[in-house]
């Protein structure tokens, strides 16, 4: 497989757990490290959204809350038309380590496809046409 | 993933990877449906270039061809392989790397 379908990434930072928390589900926090405005109704099934430069916004929705150890949401996979229903779910865990926190995001969902549709889509729109493509460039070519 | 994903996603690199392709697509993104003729006129590519650059697109899901007499048929851009491949691309372009310093710098402040 030569693609992702998920990030990990782990990290160890000199500050406690409820500090971190506060970075990472408070749209002040938000607002600081990760967009540069943010709102948050801190729920499972609240809605986020992060302002960035240029006016680019994300809109997540909240999906774990466990205070201060799970904090998960999913948002739209950048690139994709908005009214696209593929997410993809972000989670954070956070672990004491000594007076600090291990820190681990995982970010998955990126090789999914929205079932039947597409295939659907795909087939039907490449069957049946081949050979008139073929014609075409004999009639190209004789030309 | 679907087994078929990749190879989809690999069809589109391809087709990407070759400026001619490129400009095919990129002149029926922005002008809209077009002839083999109509793209032969407007880009810096023999008729005969067009047609089987357009084969290789068609083989890839990127172009479709409309319904109509031969000479007159109009190719369109098809848009779900490009889905398939802006999956991959986002994946790349997630940067959690340049986050995660943000937040440790935010942190420390």
């Amino acid at each position: 497989m030569g693609f992702p379908d998920r990030i990990e990434r782990v990290v160890d930072i000199a500050h406690p757990p409820a500090k971190v928390w506060a970075a990472l589900t408070t749209a002040e926090g938000l607002g600081s490290w990760f967009g540069d405005k943010a709102s948050i109704d801190l729920r499972p099934g609240g809605a986020a959204q992060m302002t960035f430069g240029g006016g680019h916004t994300a809109d997540m929705r909240v999906e774990r809350v466990e205070e201060p150890t799970v904090f998960g949401f999913t948002w739209h996979i950048s690139g994709l038309p908005d009214d696209d229903p593929r997410r993809t779910y972000v989670e954070f865990t956070l672990e004491p380590v000594g007076v600090g926190t291990r820190l681990t995001v995982i970010e998955s969902g990126f090789a999914q496809l929205p079932g039947d549709a597409y295939h659907k889509a795909y087939d039907g729109n490449t069957s049946g046409w081949a050979s008139e493509l073929g014609e075409l460039v004999d009639y190209l070519d004789a030309a | 993933m679907p087994p078929d994903s990749e190879a989809i996603a690999e069809q589109v690199f391809v087709a990407l990877a070759d400026p001619s392709r490129r400009a095919i697509l990129a002149a029926l993104a922005s002008g809209g449906p077009a002839t083999a003729t109509d793209l032969a006129s407007r880009l810096p590519i023999t008729r005969q270039a067009v047609a089987k650059h357009l084969g290789l697109l068609a083989d890839a899901g990127l172009v479709t061809a409309e319904p109509g007499e031969r000479r007159r048929i109009r190719f369109r851009l098809h848009s779900a392989p490009m889905q398939v491949a802006q999956q991959f691309l986002a994946a790349l372009a997630r940067d959690w790397d340049g986050r995660l310093d943000a937040l440790r710098d935010h942190l420390n402040k």
